[in-house]
């Protein structure tokens, strides 16, 4: 058994981060994760000599993880949407440079500067691209302050084992909640994944190593792009994770990630107790989604309903999912308003039970 | 007599044409070629034997193309060289 | 009859042969990869770019430097420079090279930027590198141009000078005045040796190498951020020959943009 401490979900995240072996935070404050780099300030350093750094901006600090990654070490940063949206172009690069990272979005309230409560309405961004180009994050959505940490360790083996940016879905809620969490323990500094292409300096035995993303003759690029989704299928293939409540007897499935199941979990409850056969699915890799999940149940159930911290984002994969074959409705409250399961419930027997 | 002789070795191919070379030739020595090279650019090449091997040529040149030696005049015990050119043989005179 | 012949020790001085190993003095810089430069020709990319790997091969340092390319015409310094490399995104080079020296703090680090690289989109990471006194070298190439995209006015294009988006001269009013880079980061007490110099002729060139020296050496003792401006030419975009751009050089941009030491450490010499 591990370590139990009762921890906000950012700080165990930041904890999580030191355990992992991260080699370098590079962060910029915002609400509602600022936690993250503060943790880590105060605690990082002297316990493994980890590089903790605040940048000038996030454009600065997703570039510092370029840097640093690119030199072959385990690195990371956090923000939340608005800083996000500096940092595409940098991740677009990483992502085309192929730099193992992990990256956190503590979400809040949009569009614009919004607000500071949580809200779901980043996960285009993450997962439909964000920056410039065709690329693919790896995106967990943690729903718990477990999953802050157990994530940081997957997150960072995932990007090691694809060289590829992962990227870590949460939003201002499970950032902040408190939560009894069991640490991992302490893992070697830099992981253990050999990193031959990084820049280490050009040794006589071995070529120059050159971390770019230019690729100006277009065989080429096309070349590198097809590789790139020759990984993502891969990806797809091996790397699909959810959990499922109560799906055996399901006969209307919910389907939430993140903060959105927690909520679901208990609508499933509260339906059961009335009678209603109601599952819940919970993706927790975004990408890859559980597209094959959702197809296989589409065809033996009677609807799903989709509930999102958002206007409807999660839903159009569930829809491209299911290709027709069950109902797709969505429920979904905005602008840092978090649904209750009641309305939840009371909403659902309205579409799928009263008709309306 | 001559203390300093220099010569220089130029990549042609490498060669742009830029000129810089032949205004930073304090001795004139080099000048661009009528002849072009396979990227159709007129090289420089060396049209006096006065090359004191300054290296500025080498210097500004862009492309790194332009390879120099120089020699120094040493003060040597011989005095002379007595060469049989139909013989092929060398007398060193001390 | 055998016809002799005697030679005194000039001629013979005169015929022997020069062109032999122990009579060399300057070649290409085996740091320096075979590639041809894509740059036009008579550019200080070029030149800068070979002293570069001069003081590395010297110095015996390849496998200490890991170098940044910008976004601009020397996207592609990686190329030609055999060392390792990362290319960054347009203007984030001295973010990237923080990344870089913090994880790796024995490393050698360098930025290669031109001015729109460095001096427009990359303003913030440029001061903030320098104020936090990172263990970087920037070098900076100031040709007063954008030459990559073909001739754009640039912030440190000077006042009436014609580009493609000033196209009847730079007018301050409008267009805002041409940025000293150099000598905003030689206020910052992060700087440790800023110097701005230039290779428009040989006697330049081989002030530039020096800095470039003392640069990699201030590095070698961590003494914190080096800065060197190089003022430079764009004959292509000049609408000039690179001997004109070199005038050019010499006789506008010099004048507003002085050469020498603007930061530079009291060397030890006791």
């Amino acid at each position: 058994m591990g370590e139990l401490r009762l921890m906000k979900g950012n700080e165990a995240l930041a904890e999580a981060a030191i355990r992992a072996g991260c080699d370098a935070y590079f962060g910029y404050p915002i609400t509602p994760q600022s936690e993250v780099l503060e943790y880590l300030s105060r605690e990082a350093e002297a316990r493994t000599g980890m590089v903790v750094l605040q940048a000038e901006s996030e454009i600065a600090s997703i570039n510092m993880i370029y840097g640093a990654a690119g030199a072959g070490k385990r690195a990371m940063t956090s923000s939340s949407g608005p800083g996000l949206s500096l940092m595409q172009e940098g991740i677009s690069y990483i992502a085309a440079a192929e730099l193992p990272c992990l990256i956190v979005n503590v979400s809040r309230g949009g569009p614009g500067l919004g607000t500071i409560q949580p809200s779901q309405g980043d996960y285009f961004q993450a997962v439909k691209g964000g920056g410039h180009g065709d690329y693919k994050l790896i995106v967990l959505a943690p729903s718990s302050v477990q999953e802050m940490a157990d994530f940081v360790r997957l997150g960072f083996d995932l990007a090691d084992k694809y060289r590829n940016p992962v990227l870590i879905l949460t939003d201002g809620a499970i950032g902040q909640m408190i939560e009894k969490v069991e640490l991992f323990e302490q893992l070697p500094k830099g992981g253990t994944y050999q990193k031959p292409w990084a820049t280490t300096g050009k040794t006589k035995n071995r070529e120059r190593n050159i971390i770019t993303s230019l690729h100006i003759d277009p065989k080429e690029m096309e070349k590198i792009n097809l590789r790139l989704q020759a990984k993502y299928r891969e990806i797809e293939e091996k790397e699909v994770r959810y959990e499922t409540v109560k799906l055996e007897d399901a006969e209307y499935v919910l389907t939430a990630f993140g903060l959105g199941a927690r909520i679901c979990k208990k609508v499933v409850e509260l339906g059961r107790e009335k009678g209603y056969k109601i599952g819940l699915i919970r993706p927790i890799t975004l990408f890859p989604f559980p597209k094959k999940l959702f197809a296989d149940i589409a065809p033996k159930i009677k609807g799903i309903l989709d509930v999102e911290l958002n206007a409807g984002q999660m839903v159009e994969d569930v829809k491209l999912s299911v290709e027709g074959k069950t109902r797709v409705e969505f429920y979904g409250r905005m602008g840092g308003i978090i649904p209750t399961p009641e309305e939840i419930l009371e909403h659902f027997e309205k579409i799928f039970l009263k008709g309306e | 007599m001559a203390k300093v002789k220099g010569d220089i070795v130029v990549d042609i191919e490498k060669c742009k044409g830029c000129e810089l070379c032949v205004v930073a030739c304090p001795q004139d020595t080099i000048a661009l070629s009528d002849k072009i090279n396979k990227k159709g650019y007129h090289y420089m090449v060396k049209i006096k034997d006065n090359c004191t091997g300054c290296e500025n040529c080498a210097l500004v040149c862009p492309d790194a193309v332009i390879t120099v030696y120089r020699k120094t005049g040493k003060k040597k015990e011989k005095v002379a060289t007595i060469t049989n050119v139909q013989k092929d043989m060398t007398l060193e005179v001390n | 009859m055998d016809e002799t012949i005697v030679k005194t020790e000039e001629q013979e001085f005169l015929e022997e042969e020069i062109c032999v190993a122990e009579n060399l003095v300057y070649r290409r810089p085996k740091t320096l990869t075979d590639l041809d430069l894509h740059y036009c020709p008579g550019c200080g990319h070029g030149v800068v770019h070979r002293l570069l790997m001069e003081v590395i091969e010297e110095m015996d340092i390849q496998d200490k430097v890991i170098g940044v390319a910008p976004v601009g015409c020397a996207v592609f310094a990686y190329n030609y420079m055999n060392i390792d490399m990362q290319e960054a995104a347009h203007g984030r080079a001295t973010a990237v090279a923080t990344g870089i020296v913090r994880v790796l703090p024995d490393k050698l680090v360098f930025t290669y930027q031109g001015d729109g690289d460095l001096a427009a989109i990359g303003t913030a990471e440029t001061l903030h590198t320098c104020n936090r006194g990172e263990n970087i070298l920037i070098v900076f190439i100031n040709n007063a141009v954008y030459g990559m995209t073909s001739g754009q006015m640039a912030p440190t294009t000077l006042p009436g000078m014609v580009t493609t988006t000033s196209p009847f001269g730079r007018d301050v009013n409008k267009m805002g005045y041409p940025l000293k880079m150099t000598d905003l980061v030689a206020q910052l007490p992060g700087t440790y040796y800023v110097t701005r110099q230039a290779v428009n002729n040989a006697g330049n060139v081989r002030k530039t190498k020096k800095a470039i020296q003392k640069a990699f050496q201030y590095l070698q003792q961590k003494k914190g951020t080096c800065f060197i401006e190089v003022v430079s030419n764009c004959p292509s975009n000049w609408k000039m020959t690179p001997v004109e751009s070199n005038k050019f050089v010499e006789e506008k941009l010099i004048p507003f943009y002085p050469l020498g030491d603007l930061k530079s450490p009291k060397e030890e010499t006791k």
